[in-house]
């Protein structure tokens, strides 16, 4: 790839230089969940029964809800920037909207899943009790991943709104390649951050629930 | 005031002298690089300073052979030195199975001994030489790690598991103890003694001090008092695994994994009994978290080590 | 109030010798007066100029922590300070110096200074994030700063669990936090670096063009952005840890303490190697330059490079190998742990035969670079002890350890720094240092090196362990050795402050290229205008176009 300074037009240039940049920060997110991800399989592969336990007492239905929403917000996100790269302005903010929408619910049916997680004393702390759990601490320790994998991730999806909302102005208020451009690289992180969620349901709420 | 300058520690093992070899061998090999290389820099640097009269017609800008020469040959002597230090390393490792066992707690910031028949030691450590010793220690806070130069040997002391070390002194003497892994405040007081005595004299030493009850009577009693015969006593009423004969012994739990008993197995399950349950029990035993100290844990486990095969639950050490 | 006529005054005033002779704009330094104009800079040059302050500020809190400590050793006994005050002044000395100091020293500033120059770009290629690393180093600064005034941290840099998250009483969590955001600055850096590598390099600079400053700073970019998040994480879980009491580390709750050492050390394995490749790219560019011949074996430097930041993620257990790991896994390491010191080897000999048949001068910048090399090279040598398992046992947390990791930090790392700032000093101010005392300065810090750090070997094979402020009496003589040339080391520091101030006034002013350097950097006035070339350059030209007889570039 040649990425001197002459060949490309500034268009191209200013774009490769946005790619390029979101790859890399892409690549140091790999790394900040990483550790999160080994410390849940250590954990499942010290104490497997009680991990698998804790597993099955996550709600599925709300995980399983999320994820279609999620999975939907990036086709939104995807369609966005086809739109917008065809000159339809208008579907492409349409479709942003969608993105926002979904990514609220999310957000929402996190916050109530939190709620029944903390009236059923699945907290981490000093009330914290799982029905016939075998090993408290270790069912603990799923809790404490599991509060911990999902808040970061919410955090990063409040973050992907925020810029979704950005791209969104950006389109409306200025013509030009520009919002085109911010609009791939907000795809790129929203896409991420979807594909995080897609390695934490299974890991979160599919384990032990198979057999 | 000072004792003056001493560049290696006394050696009280062939183990430790084994170490020596190795680092005095390294220390000449990186003499003689170090040396070399200073030597061409300095050479080069008068030989070739701006103005002087010396040959600088086609400087090389590669040379393949000697590249290659400087790149392979390193490779070898730093796998040969891997291998060397690996190998000492690996016989350091494994504590032959007829070691004179002692136990160890360490703490903020005291390490305590504990011998097979009772007797007792704060920082300090009464040791037969010619004998292989093997210590199994735990601590009760935080890490600690039992140094001693003399036996160019030392092992962090991990909380929640047991860490061993072995050394066989073959000197007489009296050797410094240290903790080398930081630890609060009086880290650098955390030191003792390291008594390395002939074996007659040993023996005459602990049979001294035998005014507790050994490990193992001591473990019988905590055994008893803490209700373990409830359900571990052969005639009880309660399906509990039989544990005579337990240490060395393969344990298939639960989950379809097996394992072999060892302290660190016994430990466990008497602390976190959730963790591995063992195939065909319920997991109903209680935990003893904050009923037990470490060294009662190690008492019971000279228990459960004293009785053979042949012997049942509830028979005395 | 700068009018047009008052800056071209200035201008004129600055202008000393210039190669092509016409006037130019003025340079980056007259962009603005005010601390504003400074503080919301989005120049990388001007940026370089705030993280050297900021930076060379936290050198000296470190290095006086480090004084108190070598003052406490004199005696065995503890007569300076007691206990728990020592234990925050090393902790202090080592968080300050490899978080604050260290990793961001030569990348965010002559990364930031030189780099941009070197390829040809007139900025890197997110200046504003630039900016925005520069006020997260400062605010997790801030935080570090805040932990010490409120009474230090005494955990060791370290952070070894279950100590830090259950029995410290100190600010762990503050200190966590400001090294968290100091993280993430270094991420951004990182991240700013590959982009403009990969996109802002001048027409015909392929990649076996850069010279290998470029190189190393790419190499260490990667580990920064690919490192640095796991020690977030790391620290983070570290910190929930000790507010909620979860158990992820504590044996109590069934947790592992080495499960946060293997998560430590996996960062800070690569760290080492973000604070030793730059030094290593520094040393490239100043022997070429003062040896005036091309550097021996390009590729295999640059290769070496690679190598080095690859390996080097694979061999973090070598911290590890009395903690209670496999002696599998220990195997493992060590074979690794050998590997990655060949592609070191290979560049310390490459250095030396780029001396051979060359025309060499000794000016400040060459004595630290000739300094680095054969100091690196001893480190280098003491990390062959390190890795081999059955010395290791022996030596590991003692000051065996103490002593290799300042012979490539001190010895390797500020030596390659301190090279570096008499190397650009003229690119970034204008203006020539005075060379009789920096060479009496490199030769004060060689010796009070030597003097400080190598007894510290034999104390470690003596069996003196780290982090003691008492120790066994027969410990002492080398204690004082090492005590003494902390004062000299100390002493060759403060000279380059004294006379680096000085010329900033009367220092003689600085050609475009008063070295005859090859390098685009060179090819601009001195100091540097804000948009850095008034044409981009064409960056076909070999790297190191040096020739030897004639002393001048072809």
């Amino acid at each position: 790839m040649n990425t001197d300074n002459t060949a490309c037009s500034p268009q191209a240039q200013i774009d490769a230089r946005a790619r390029i940049g979101m790859w890399v920060f892409l690549g140091s997110e790999i790394m900040f969940f990483g550790p999160i991800f080994f410390s849940y399989m250590y954990g499942r592969y010290e104490w497997p029964q009680a991990f698998e336990a804790a597993s099955r007492s996550t709600d599925l239905a709300c995980g399983t809800f999320n994820t279609a929403v999620l999975l939907t917000s990036s086709l939104a996100v995807a369609a966005a920037l086809l739109y917008a790269e065809n000159g339809s302005r208008v579907q492409a903010r349409r479709a942003l909207n969608a993105a926002v929408l979904l990514g609220l619910l999310f957000l929402l049916v996190k916050s109530y899943e939190y709620l029944q997680d903390w009236h059923e004393h699945l907290v981490p702390g000093p009330s914290f009790q799982m029905d016939g759990a075998i090993d408290l601490a270790a069912a603990q320790l799923f809790y404490f991943i599991y509060f911990f994998s999902t808040l970061l991730h919410a955090l990063h999806l409040i973050i992907g709104i925020a810029l979704v909302l950005y791209c969104h102005r950006y389109l409306a208020h200025e013509p030009g390649h520009g919002a085109v451009r911010r609009l791939e690289i907000t795809g790129l992180y929203w896409h991420f951050v979807d594909m995080i969620w897609i390695f934490l349901f299974p890991a979160l709420y599919l384990a032990g629930r198979a057999s | 005031m000072s004792q003056g300058l001493t560049l290696l520690p006394p050696s009280a093992t062939a183990a430790a002298r084994g170490t020596d070899l190795l680092y005095l061998c390294l220390v000449g090999f990186s003499t003689l690089i170090a040396a070399t290389f200073i030597i061409i820099i300095v050479i080069f640097s008068y030989r070739y300073r701006r103005n002087s009269r010396a040959n600088r017609d086609n400087p090389p800008s590669h040379a393949r052979g000697l590249e290659a020469v400087w790149t392979i040959a390193p490779l070898l002597v730093f796998l040969a030195l891997f291998v060397w230090a690996a190998h000492d390393y690996v016989q350091q490792a494994k504590a032959p199975k007829d070691a004179l066992q002692v136990f160890i707690v360490a703490r903020q910031w005291m390490w305590k001994a504990e011998h097979m028949n009772g007797r007792r030691e704060i920082n300090e450590l009464h040791i037969p030489i010619d004998t292989p010793v093997k210590l199994l220690m735990a601590s009760q806070d935080v890490i600690h790690s039992f140094f001693v130069p003399a036996f160019r040997n030392k092992r962090d002391v991990v909380p929640g598991r047991y860490s061993t070390l072995w050394f066989q002194a073959d000197r007489p003497g009296e050797y410094l103890l240290l903790c080398a892994e930081y630890c609060g405040t009086d880290h650098a007081e955390m030191k003792g003694r390291i008594i390395a005595m002939k074996p007659e004299d040993y023996a005459r030493w602990e049979e001294r001090g035998a005014l507790h009850p050994g490990l193992a009577e001591r473990g019988y009693a905590l055994f008893r008092r803490h209700g373990c015969m409830g359900c571990h006593a052969a005639a009880s009423s309660v399906h509990a695994p039989e544990l005579s004969g337990l240490i060395g012994r393969r344990v298939h739990l639960s989950d379809g994994s097996s394992i072999t008993a060892d302290e660190t197995y016994v430990h466990d399950s008497i602390m976190e009994p959730q963790k591995d349950i063992v195939n065909g029990y319920e997991a109903i035993m209680p935990s003893f978290k904050g009923q037990l100290n470490e060294a009662e844990i190690m008492a019971i486990i000279e228990y459960i080590r004293s009785l053979g095969p042949g012997q049942i639950m509830g028979d005395r050490p | 109030m700068i009018t047009r006529a008052s800056r071209t005054a200035f201008a004129s005033d600055d202008m000393g010798v210039r190669s092509s002779g016409k006037p130019t704009a003025s340079s980056y330094l007259h962009d603005g007066y005010s601390l504003w104009s400074w503080i919301s800079s989005h120049d990388h040059k001007r940026i370089a100029i705030l993280y050297s302050l900021s930076i060379t500020s936290f050198f000296f809190i470190g290095a006086m922590a480090a004084g108190l400590i070598r003052m406490e050793l004199l005696t065995p006994a503890a007569d300076v300070v007691d206990a728990d005050t020592y234990n925050r002044l090393f902790t202090a000395h080592g968080v300050i110096m490899v978080w604050m100091f260290l990793i961001p020293s030569i990348p965010s500033v002559f990364g930031n200074f030189a780099l941009p120059l070197m390829i040809g770009a007139r900025d890197l290629a997110f200046p504003r994030l630039n900016l925005l690393s520069w006020y997260l180093y400062i605010g997790g600064g801030l935080f570090t700063i805040a932990a010490l005034l409120l009474g230090g941290v005494d955990t060791g840099w370290t952070f070894y669990t279950p100590y830090s998250s259950i029995f410290s009483n100190t600010h762990v969590i503050l200190t966590l936090l400001g090294v968290l955001v100091v993280g993430f600055s270094s991420i951004l850096t990182g991240l700013n670096f590959i982009v403009t590598v990969h996109t802002l390099r001048a027409p015909g600079m392929g990649w076996f063009k850069l010279p290998l400053f470029v190189w190393a700073i790419y190499a260490t970019s990667v580990i920064l952005v690919l490192a640095t998040p796991v020690l977030a994480i790391t620290l983070l879980l570290l910190a929930a840890e000790r507010v909620f009491g979860i158990g992820l580390f504590n044996p109590a709750l069934g947790g592992d303490p080495l499960l946060f050492q293997h998560l430590f050390w996996f960062y800070s394995h690569p760290a080492v190697y973000i604070m030793i490749l730059p030094a290593m790219g520094v040393a490239s560019e100043i022997i070429p330059c003062f040896a005036r011949k091309r550097v021996f074996g390009y590729k295999f430097m640059a290769f070496a490079i690679i190598g080095i930041a690859v390996i080097s993620f694979l061999v973090w257990g070598h911290h590890m190998f009395v903690s209670g790991q496999s002696v599998y896994a220990s195997m493992v390491f060590s074979v690794l742990s050998f590997m990655v010191a060949v592609p070191s080897a290979i560049k310390v000999f490459n250095w030396t035969a780029t001396l051979y048949k060359a025309s060499i001068t000794f000016t400040a910048p060459m004595l630290y670079a000739l300094g680095f090399v054969i100091l690196f090279l001893q480190g280098g040598l003491t990390g062959l002890f390190l890795a081999s398992l059955s010395i290791d046992v022996h030596v590991t947390d003692t000051y065996f350890v103490v002593a290799h990791f300042h012979y490539i930090m001190v010895g390797g790392a500020v030596m390659a720094y301190m090279g570096a700032i008499h190397y650009w000093w003229p690119k970034i101010t204008g203006r020539m240092y005075a060379e009789s005392w920096a060479r009496v300065a490199a030769l004060i810090i060689f010796a009070g090196f030597n003097l400080t750090f190598f007894p510290q070997y034999l104390l470690g094979y003596d069996g003196m362990p780290r982090r003691y402020h008492t120790y066994p009496e027969q410990f002492q003589v080398l204690n004082i050795l090492s005590s003494s040339g902390a004062a000299v080391l100390a002493i060759g520091y403060l000279l380059p402050i004294g006379y680096l101030l000085w010329s900033l006034r009367h220092g003689k002013p600085a050609s475009d290229n008063p070295w005859q350097a090859t390098g685009l950097e060179w090819t601009t006035p001195s100091p540097p205008p804000q948009h850095n070339f008034d044409q981009i350059p064409n960056g076909a030209a070999e790297p190191y176009d040096y020739i030897p007889e004639k002393g001048v570039q072809e």
